[in-house]
């Protein structure tokens, strides 16, 4: 591999192993919605104070389900929309700031998005999608175009069979493999999969998973990894965040997030996984309903509307997210001692 | 666009740090790409192909018709005048001064392409820079740009042209002025449409984390993708442009007389439609059969130019 | 009397596009009234042009069917056009996808529905709209008489979805048709429609042949299993044999190449070698065997079709081999 093309100060290691590579602190993006003249203005909740941060080396999974605001965070992390308010650090520095330049987080960071299609040019061969950072960095096109190839081999697609083809000549599978090759053209350190996989068979998609895993171990990634597929998240992610309407529900280990869910929601979301079991199928659906609208989303806990221990106390307080264990943080009133909730625990003991 | 990369083959060169034994790349296999496959199923294409030879030749007769015609196109006969079609000498019969209308036909080509083709490739340069960067900028600039050019979508084109070509005065380049003025906002607003449509692809996106500049961007990822459409627009305008570019003349704002073309010659010929109406029609057909042409190859560069996705 | 013919019996279609691409390979599908059968496979499978053969929804002019397609009884394949057009939505009726392109967006869902009653049968107005109401109700549409009055657009995705149903049943048909129905919509949702299609299946005696690329929604809506492999049916039997001892070398690919089943976290997934063959070169023999981990030299002949219990078969030549294999990939993904 030609690793190391744009090696040198600024793109390694700074604040070590315990410094987290990415820290995210109330982060907030309302789309205003255009509405008839007079009316009051409406604003979409897209994102509406989230924090979470990436450790180094983890993969973390985002999941929920749409209008949860898991694209949007990725988008706002990535800078390609401003977002209203909160605080973004990458490896202890402010993206965007004084120290950290957009341009120079862009070239530690980098995206793979769903649509394999719309997201290279139909009218440019593969590797002149996957050299044109290089190129834009500074590499001579000859060697960007070396670079590509190499990329392209990488990732499973022979260069001299492919490198010369245009995107629609690929299959979906293909394609996404340029998209993961283009997006570690840069030589990131972080990569942000949006629903990466999701539009593929399974088949297909397996080969691709088995790809990230190779190319994280092989390049020292970090990958946050959006999905609403909780059994591909839960095989590939080390760290789960579940969100609901614009907010955190719970974040924590994934054997614990999706293995004994604390958060009325992940429980939901979970039982709502179709059955491989002819024997065991599902009788009652969990959640009744559509996922409500991020416009007016309901006060209190957002989630009560639907949730099967709303007590009045969920409508009137919003719960904090708040710790349970070590490294796992749940945003229900039920869990949390003293809030008022009938389940919730005593408040001397903490449950794990 | 990638033409850089296409210089092949390419040496391995050792790169970075770790230096690689130098490889030979080896040519990878290359498809004809986009335009190779959109001139395909052109050439596929019937009516398209013959809307091209059409086109062709009558470029081909304008371009060599100052040498090629059978008589002179300005000497008149007083005594020969309006003769049928089919009178020897006469092939096309003559007008109202009894010049040779086959002539005439022929050299009248020439202004007549000028005048239809010229608006609209200013009209194409202008557009779309203007559409493009409202449509990628967008935001506060989108909005003053294309409701500026809302304001000329308030009177219709006919009256736009010879209100413009009136204020300016009669002659030829006055005439492809206001008819440029009257195809920009035209083309501004597809180039705005489309731009901010590939501006919403995702791999436009992908290209703004590369830390591209914007003009980076427009310049590799955008324009390829957004000329064609423009382009295919831009030609079925080239009809409407001989059509007014003929009604300019024909009021008298365009080209003067002597000069051949075929909208001021329908003018000229007007008093003759109830002696000699076939060649009083004459000039009509001729724009009638270029504009159609012009039409009926955009229609089929258009279905060409289909992406399947 | 004989027992009655099955809802739909399909046997040796064949789909050809353009006169190159054969999509569909000689299928033969027998589905017996107040049954769900999920046909599941990949893209390109030939799952979804099966599904619309058999209301012969392929464009004619591009498209040559082979073999024979009988809908309870009746011949697909001989129906004049105007008989097509009875038959489209009174005896079999079709849910898709993405609702809104079967939806037209300037009618009100209500609308809609009453005028496709009123398009097949003698009723008033009223009657239509009563029926309509009642249809609502029955696909648990949340107060219907106002969402009746809604525009598509006005309406969640689960809801479209729910209308779209409603809409297809306006005419009582015996079969509905599925094409991937939950395939775009979120997990909480999907399982509700999945439910839905179960009740209406029970309550109606619909019989329902649902599309599908995702095991675990066939799983939870059907009878029966049919997994579909370049155009061919590779295994069929009942959801219980094909997810506890599946016999076919693709089918167990599907199975272990779902996350359920890795070992270990960043384990390495079983995969599928390679891609599907170019349907427009079709080479004979068993399709997927440059694929197949069980591939040897006799795979260059077409397979048999073996039957392997009642209701279960598979077009294998190692289905011995392929069942040992298959019980040990099952017990990881679906443990007992």
């Amino acid at each position: 591999m030609t690793i190391g093309v744009f090696g040198g100060a600024g793109l390694t290691d700074r604040g070590g192993p315990a410094q987290p590579l990415l820290t995210v602190t109330g982060l907030v993006k309302h789309f205003p919605v255009a509405k008839g003249f007079g009316g009051p203005k409406k604003v979409v909740r897209a994102v509406d104070g989230v924090d979470f941060s990436v450790v180094k080396g983890e993969t973390l999974g985002i999941v929920g389900e749409s209008g949860c605001g898991k694209s949007t965070t990725a988008r706002l992390v990535m800078g390609l929309m401003p977002h209203d308010r909160g605080e973004m650090l990458f490896d202890g520095e402010v993206i965007g700031g004084t120290q950290l330049s957009l341009r120079a987080f862009r070239r530690q960071a980098q995206m793979v998005f769903q649509d394999s299609y719309s997201s290279l040019n139909p009218r440019m061969t593969v590797e002149g999608s996957v050299a044109f950072a290089p190129q834009v960095h500074g590499l001579s096109a000859k060697a960007a175009v070396a670079k590509a190839r190499d990329l392209l081999a990488r990732v499973g697609l022979e260069p001299t069979r492919f490198a010369g083809r245009y995107p629609h000549e690929l299959s979906g599978g293909q394609r996404q493999r340029v998209n993961i090759a283009r997006a570690l053209a840069l030589e990131p350190r972080l990569v942000v999969l949006d629903e990466a996989v999701s539009a593929l068979d399974k088949s297909v998609e397996a080969q691709v998973l088995n790809l990230l895993l190779d190319l994280k171990a092989e390049f020292d990634l970090t990958y946050v990894f959006i999905s609403h597929d909780l059994n591909v998240v839960r095989f590939i992610c080390d760290r789960v965040m579940v969100m609901y309407l614009g907010r955190v529900a719970e974040i924590g280990p994934a054997d614990t997030v999706l293995g004994a869910p604390s958060h009325p929601y992940t429980g939901a979301l979970l039982s709502s996984m179709p059955s491989l079991d002819p024997d065991r199928r599902t009788e009652v659906a969990p959640l009744a309903g559509d996922p409500p609208n991020p416009i007016d989303p309901p006060t209190g806990c957002r989630f009560h509307p639907r949730c099967a221990l709303a007590e009045p106390v969920c409508a009137a307080e919003e719960p904090p997210l708040a710790s349970l264990a070590d490294d796992h943080r749940v945003a229900c009133l039920a869990r949390q001692p003293g809030s008022g909730h009938s389940l919730a625990p005593a408040s001397e003991r903490i449950a794990a | 666009m990638s033409a850089p990369l296409r210089t092949l083959p390419i040496a391995g060169e050792p790169i970075g740090a770790r230096a690689a034994p130098p490889v030979a790349i080896p040519p990878v296999a290359r498809s004809r790409g986009y335009w190779g496959g959109v001139a395909a199923k052109l050439v596929r294409d019937p009516v398209a192909m013959a809307a091209l030879a059409v086109i062709l030749a009558i470029v081909l007769v304008a371009l060599l018709s100052p040498w090629f015609t059978p008589a002179d196109p300005y000497r008149g006969a007083m005594l020969r005048r309006l003769r049928p079609i089919g009178t020897p000498n006469y092939p096309l019969g003559s007008d109202e001064l009894g010049r040779d209308m086959l002539s005439r036909l022929m050299v009248g080509a020439r202004l007549s392409l000028f005048m239809g083709v010229t608006p609209v490739v200013l009209a194409f340069a202008i557009g779309s820079a203007i559409g493009i960067v409202a449509g990628y900028v967008g935001g506060w600039l989108n909005t003053v740009l294309m409701r500026t050019i809302d304001v000329f979508f308030a009177f219709p084109s006919v009256l736009l042209a010879i209100a413009l070509s009136g204020a300016l005065g009669a002659g030829i380049f006055n005439s492809i002025v206001s008819l440029t003025c009257v195809f920009v906002p035209q083309i501004a607003r597809v180039a705005e449409s489309v731009t901010t449509q590939i501006r919403n692809r995702d791999y436009v996106d992908a290209a703004r984390l590369s830390g591209a500049s914007a003009l980076t961007i427009v310049r590799v990822q955008v324009l390829g993708n957004v000329l064609g459409p423009i382009f295919v627009y831009a030609t079925s305008l080239i009809s409407v442009s001989m059509i007014l570019a003929s009604g300019l003349s024909f009021l008298g704002l365009g080209v003067r007389p002597p000069e051949p073309e075929w909208g001021l010659m329908l003018n000229t010929l007007r008093t003759a439609i109830y002696v000699n109406p076939a060649v009083a029609a004459l000039p009509g057909l001729c724009i009638f059969v270029t504009s159609i042409s012009f039409n009926l190859f955009s229609d089929g560069l258009r279905t060409a130019m289909e992406v399947k996705e | 009397m004989t027992s009655p013919a099955p809802a739909v019996a399909v046997s040796g279609l064949t789909v050809t596009f353009g006169g190159k691409v054969r999509a569909v390979d000689g299928v033969d599908l027998v589905l017996q009234r107040g049954q769900t059968i999920a046909l599941i496979g990949e893209s390109g499978s030939g799952k979804s042009v099966t599904l619309r053969a058999i209301m012969r929804l392929n464009p004619e002019k591009r498209t040559a069917i082979g073999g024979s397609i009988r809908v309870a009884g009746r011949d697909v394949m001989q129906l004049t056009r105007r008989e097509l057009a009875a038959f489209r939505g009174r005896e079999v009726a079709m849910i898709f996808q993405e609702p809104l392109l079967a939806l037209d967006p300037v009618y009100t869902v209500g609308r809609q529905i009453t005028e496709a009653i009123r398009e097949h049968e003698r009723v008033s107005e009223a009657e239509a709209r009563a029926r309509a109401l009642a249809l609502f109700e029955r696909v648990r549409i949340p107060s219907p008489e106002r969402r009746l009055d809604a525009y598509p657009h006005e309406m969640s995705g689960g809801m479209r979805q729910r209308a779209m149903i409603a809409l297809a049943l306006a005419c009582r048909p015996q079969v509905l048709l599925a094409d991937e129905p939950t395939t775009a919509l979120d997990a909480t949702v999907q399982i509700q429609i999945l439910l839905l299609l179960r009740d209406l299946q029970r309550d109606l005696g619909l019989s329902i042949v649902f599309v599908t690329h995702d095991l675990g929604a066939a799983v939870e809506v059907a009878d029966r299993i049919a997994v579909m492999y370049a155009g061919r049916i590779v295994e069929e039997g009942s959801a219980r044999q094909l997810v506890r001892t599946p016999h076919h070398p693709y089918t167990i690919g599907l199975l272990r190449s779902r996350a359920e089943g890795a070992l270990a976290k960043g384990s390495r997934l079983e995969t599928i070698p390679g891609g599907p063959p170019d349907l427009a070169n079709r080479e004979p023999g068993c399709p997927f065997r440059p694929r197949c981990f069980l591939a040897e030299a006799r795979c260059v002949d077409d397979p048999p079709v073996v039957a392997i219990e009642p209701g279960h078969r598979a077009a294998c030549w190692r289905t011995d081999d392929a069942a040992r294999i298959g019980r040990e990939a099952a017990a990881v993904v679906v443990p007992v």
